[in-house]
């Protein structure tokens, strides 16, 4: 799995990282979103899909072949 | 709809207080973009599919300009929160409003939640001890619901939590769409702005560790900073929107969880379910208030309806978190269910500012009272919760408990 983040659309909920600590993180000047694993391990994966898909502005995006 | 057909009032009047009323699933299915009638008279467009509503608000078309000369007047005198000319201080789109957004948005991360946390826990351990002395029957909303999130935010803010019944009148006035009057809310929004232009003087002159601190010194737009005029008006709306939303929804994900207690004795047995179940509580919140209104200053289409230029469009997520095309069994609580992408918060660019915090508290409540009041239950059938009424937030007036 590859995870990609759109900085742009990033609106700071913080959604990913109470769901997802291990691979997403927020900037603490901005809150916007810094990707800590772009490729996160099997047992993470679960916690990834949730945050991408609970995420309000849609800026997480999951390649789930890579 | 056809054009002969009576517009629908909204809100649409309903007396259960925690179930939705049955126009939400005639409306998704036959009539997902409808003319509704507002407290002022004024028309107006409602919303009710997931896939409409999330993407609306997505929408930077429909914009938030409800002070346009021709966008619907919400409450009968016009007044209130969406349509002052406080909206409008606050940049609505575009860079500016993302500039916005990141200033403040540092405030509210999941990190800095987490190191509240601590102390929220606190809070409501406190909060309580005060009520298991007072003994039962006890009211959740005055005891818990209300102070816990009123603390939390008077001291981010920096503001005094001693103020707080002030806090709450003005911001009552503010979320009006029937209760008070024009003039009763021209003269509490007068007492509020002058509070907190008081209040910009004194922590510019001390600055604290706080919120309204650091807007201030972080200098004016000249340095990337704010004007005083947006950090005066960003203060008004954190501490209006820290007030009323989560405080209400503590009470009513309490009632929610108690009305059928297996739901209640599930959390007890597996306290790992906190989140999803904090998430499906937001979700399933019947009474969450008006919705969200937009002024659509171009012509577009949706689901099929072509909207003109123009048009004032209600978003009502409480209906459309509740479509069974989003959700599988999306009138059922499912204390597990993931993922939950419902719309409690918004969707896009403005999703909701504070939301990790209103998480974190709700979350906090939930685990305190499940460990210190085990044998929580309603101290009244839940058909005798009554909603508060005339507000753009949705609440119950008492939520009686006993244990």
């Amino acid at each position: 799995m590859k995870v990609i983040v759109d900085e742009a659309k990033c609106c700071g909920a913080g959604q990913c990282v109470l769901i997802a600590p291990e691979v997403f993180d927020q900037r603490d000047e901005d809150g916007i979103v810094v990707l800590l694993e772009p490729e996160p391990a099997g047992d993470r994966h679960t916690a990834v899909r949730e945050a991408a898909a609970v995420c309000p502005a849609a800026a997480i995006q999951l390649d789930e072949d890579a | 709809m056809s054009v002969n057909e009576q517009a629908l009032s909204y809100p649409i009047p309903n007396d259960a207080a925690l179930d939705p009323p049955a126009e939400w699933a005639e409306l998704r299915t036959r009539c997902p973009v409808t003319h509704v009638t507002l407290p002022s008279g004024d028309r107006a467009t409602l919303l009710t599919r997931y896939e409409d509503v999330k993407q609306v608000l997505a929408d930077p078309r429909f914009t938030r300009q409800l002070t346009a000369p021709d966008a619907a007047r919400l409450s009968a005198d016009g007044s209130g929160v969406f349509s002052s000319e406080m909206a409008t201080i606050i940049p609505d789109s575009g860079e500016e409003h993302q500039h916005w957004r990141r200033l403040v948005g540092r405030w509210f991360t999941a990190k800095r939640m987490n190191a509240l946390r601590p102390a929220m826990i606190r809070i409501a351990d406190d909060l309580i001890d005060d009520m298991v002395k007072r003994g039962a029957p006890s009211d959740l909303r005055a005891s818990l619901g209300f102070p816990l999130p009123v603390y939390v935010i008077c001291d981010m803010l920096g503001v005094p939590a001693a103020d707080r019944d002030r806090f709450s009148y003005w911001s009552d006035t503010l979320l009006s769409l029937t209760r008070y009057g024009k003039a009763e809310i021209e003269v509490a929004q007068g007492e509020f702005f002058q509070y907190m232009s008081d209040l910009v003087a004194t922590k510019r002159a001390e600055p604290g560790d706080d919120l309204m601190s650091e807007m201030i010194t972080a200098g004016g737009p000249e340095d990337g900073g704010l004007s005083d005029i947006q950090i005066l008006v960003t203060g008004m709306a954190l501490l209006v929107a820290g007030h009323e939303t989560t405080a209400n929804m503590i009470g009513k994900m309490v009632s929610m969880l108690l009305a059928d207690r297996t739901r209640w004795e599930r959390l007890l047995a597996d306290p790992a379910l906190i989140r999803t179940a904090v998430e499906e509580s937001l979700r399933l919140d019947a009474n969450s208030g008006f919705g969200l209104p937009r002024y659509l200053n171009a012509e577009t289409e949706v689901s099929g309806t072509v909207l003109p230029r123009g048009t004032t469009v209600v978003c009502s997520m409480a209906a459309a978190n509740r479509d069974e095309t989003a959700f599988e069994n999306a009138g059922e609580m499912d204390l597990t269910r993931s993922p939950n992408p419902h719309l409690a918060f918004g969707s896009g660019a403005h999703s909701c500012l504070g939301q990790a915090l209103a998480r974190t508290e709700l979350q906090v409540v939930l685990e305190a009272l499940l460990r210190r009041l085990p044998t929580l239950e309603l101290a009244v059938p839940v058909e005798e919760l009554e909603r508060v009424e005339g507000l753009a937030v949705g609440g119950l007036r008492e939520v009686p408990v006993r244990w």
